[in-house]
């Protein structure tokens, strides 16, 4: 039985079904009560982790994508918009951390609708588990995701020069705000993730939603320059909420409106969204 | 086994489930005897997955209504959850976590704490003779090893019903004896297994009873004894030395069998159904006599023989029309 035959692929020996064997693990045990809400939501938390741990590659997009993105907005535009790049970080860096992971929480979708064509969705639906965990785990893996590709930016701020008035507290609020929404917001990405037909037609949508959404907001300029018709857009626009509330937080101070704005919203998209995902997986 | 097993594990009556334009389900009746194998018989497409969606509460029906152990698979859909298990055609696992990390996960979520999912994993894995594949990614497994572990995960609750949906099909023949074993073992603990196959005689080896499902329904039910005894009891092919002498030997084979024969695509091949309505002895000697006036009109065979008829004639007898393959399953997966 030597290791050399597992690289083949084939098992190293041959496997001969015995019946006492498969009595040990068929004589009907105890049913364990079935898990809570939380603790099933948790397992499939850990499921997310565990495939961290066998594709890292998976990171990529939490990693590198905010640098590049980062790194090019604020030598794009520090000088055209600022005195210098680094002065132009000083704005620019909470609304381009809120612009990448906002970006990132459509790879929920993609995920999503991944599991569903390979199957093993099928099983997890048969489950007598609480309904939403298997989701709401998914979106609890993607948020660790979130705050890794949040550090990552912070740190790639603070090595160009941004100087947040706010300290670590202040930093940490904002990213918290920031993770909060980003949460509610996967919640859309569950539903595109389960009605459209592919991974594709998911990056597809996403895309049209996620360019207007954090373009047309205050993360790039002062809305006080635009047209009045996409002010009011901007102004409505829940990116705009967010990325004054986090400014502020890591500025230092509070701006109250716009967290409550920012809560609001949140809680409207899991109100709303979560609701249409789980009519959608329950009815597929 | 006490009160798991009282009552018929299944009871469908009419389901309906279309896809779009296609009738995937077209009024299904079903009756599954609690304890047993019981095989559901068809080529791709005849509705056989749709029908095992609908009965693990993967899919609602359009219309009919069925009950598992009793408990309705629309409304009581988490009773029946909490008492069957499915294993899909395709892998039903993750396939980028290592086979011992997908038992510890389902183990979690039925509700076992970490000690006990793990062991109860180890159990599985030594059982199903994976226990040196434990830390490999499931998708790294061979076709009969993932069978292995998928079945294994089904089994992980020791669930009353279990949903076998093609269980074989792209197997080699050693793994799917083991598969064959398996199913076994289980329903010897008292496990109702639902099986879907293409193959008769893999129906024939384990199943009960079986119902043979076309077009999405029910169009024959019975014991493997009696559904071939209706289509006749075997069929007899015959290869010839030369293809010349294939009408000849047509001639001679019709007034032998008193039935029709039929000219295979392959020009020296000829076959005929026997024992249409009496036991094997008589298709024997049916094909005895036969042979014996192939050989009397100088007619030279390379081959004869007498075999089970095959699904295709089993189908033809049923439906006057062949087991088709129509890719209709392909289709439902790109609808669903």
């Amino acid at each position: 039985m030597s290791d050399t035959a597992t690289t083949t692929g084939r098992p190293p020996s041959v496997y001969v079904p015995s019946a006492e064997a498969l009595a040990t693990v068929l004589a009907p045990g105890e049913r364990p009560p079935r898990p809570g809400a939380l603790s099933a939501s948790l397992t499939f938390g850990w499921r997310a982790m565990l495939k961290i741990k066998h594709v890292p590659e998976q990171l990529f997009d939490v990693t590198a994508f905010p640098i590049i993105m980062v790194l090019m907005f604020t030598y794009l535009f520090g000088g055209a918009l600022a005195d210098s790049p680094r002065d132009y970080l000083q704005f620019f860096l909470p609304g381009i951390m809120v612009t990448s992971v906002v970006m990132i929480t459509m790879y929920t979708g993609v995920g999503l609708n991944n599991d569903i064509e390979k199957g093993v969705f099928d099983r997890i639906r048969t489950l007598p588990v609480w309904r939403p965990a298997a989701l709401v785990g998914m979106i609890f893996g993607d948020v660790l995701r979130y705050v890794l590709a949040a550090l990552v930016i912070l740190g790639v701020g603070l090595a160009l020069g941004f100087r947040p008035g706010g300290g670590p507290v202040g930093v940490l609020a904002g990213i918290g705000l920031l993770v909060v929404f980003s949460f509610a917001f996967s919640w859309v990405w569950t539903f595109f993730g389960l009605v459209l037909r592919s991974e594709k037609s998911v990056m597809g949508v996403s895309m049209m939603v996620l360019f207007p959404l954090t373009f047309l907001s205050n993360v790039f300029v002062d809305p006080a320059t635009m047209p009045g018709w996409l002010q009011a857009f901007v102004k409505a626009n829940p990116v705009t909420h967010l990325v004054a509330a986090v400014r502020a937080a890591m500025a230092g101070s509070t701006d109250a409106t716009n967290t409550l704005w920012l809560l609001l919203w949140s809680a409207g998209f899991v109100v709303v969204f979560g609701t249409l995902t789980m009519y959608r997986y329950n009815r597929r | 086994m006490g009160n798991r097993n009282t009552g018929p594990a299944v009871e469908a009556d009419g389901l309906v489930r279309s896809f779009g334009s296609t009738r995937a389900l077209d009024g299904l009746d079903l009756q599954v005897p609690a304890g047993t194998v019981y095989g559901l018989l068809g080529p791709n497409g005849a509705g056989k997955t749709t029908a095992v969606r609908v009965l693990a509460t993967l899919l609602r029906p359009d219309g009919g209504r069925a009950r598992v152990f009793g408990h309705d698979v629309v409304t009581e859909a988490d009773a029946v959850r909490a008492r069957v298990s499915l294993t899909g055609q395709y892998a039903s696992l993750d396939e980028d976590l290592t086979g011992a990390e997908n038992l510890v996960l389902l183990g979690r979520l039925l509700g076992l704490g970490r000690p006990a999912a793990r062991q109860r994993a180890d159990r599985l894995l030594a059982a199903f003779g994976l226990t040196e594949a434990a830390g490999r990614q499931v998708k790294k497994y061979s076709g009969g090893m993932r069978r292995r572990i998928d079945i294994a995960a089904s089994i992980l609750n020791t669930p009353d019903l279990l949903f076998l949906d093609e269980p074989t099909t792209g197997l080699d023949p050693r793994s799917r004896n083991q598969v064959w074993e398996i199913i076994r073992a289980v329903v010897a603990h008292g496990t109702t297994v639902l099986l879907t196959t293409q193959y008769l005689d893999e129906a024939d080896q384990l199943a009960g009873r079986i119902a043979v499902v076309d077009h999405g329904r029910v169009i024959a039910e019975g014991t493997p004894g009696e559904l071939k005894s209706s289509v006749g009891s075997g069929t007899v092919h015959v290869r010839l030395r030369d293809a010349g002498e294939r009408p000849r030997a047509e001639q001679v084979l019709r007034a032998a069998l008193g039935v029709p024969v039929q000219p295979a695509a392959d020009p020296v091949v000829l076959t005929a159904r026997v024992g249409e309505d009496g036991t094997d002895l008589e298709a024997g000697e049916q094909a005895a006599r036969a042979l014996g006036e192939l050989a009397r009109a100088g007619i030279v065979v390379d081959d004869f023989s007498l075999g089970q008829p095959s699904l295709d004639e089993v189908f033809l007898a049923l439906t006057d029309h062949p087991a088709v393959t129509d890719e209709r399953d392909d289709e439902l997966e790109a609808a669903r």
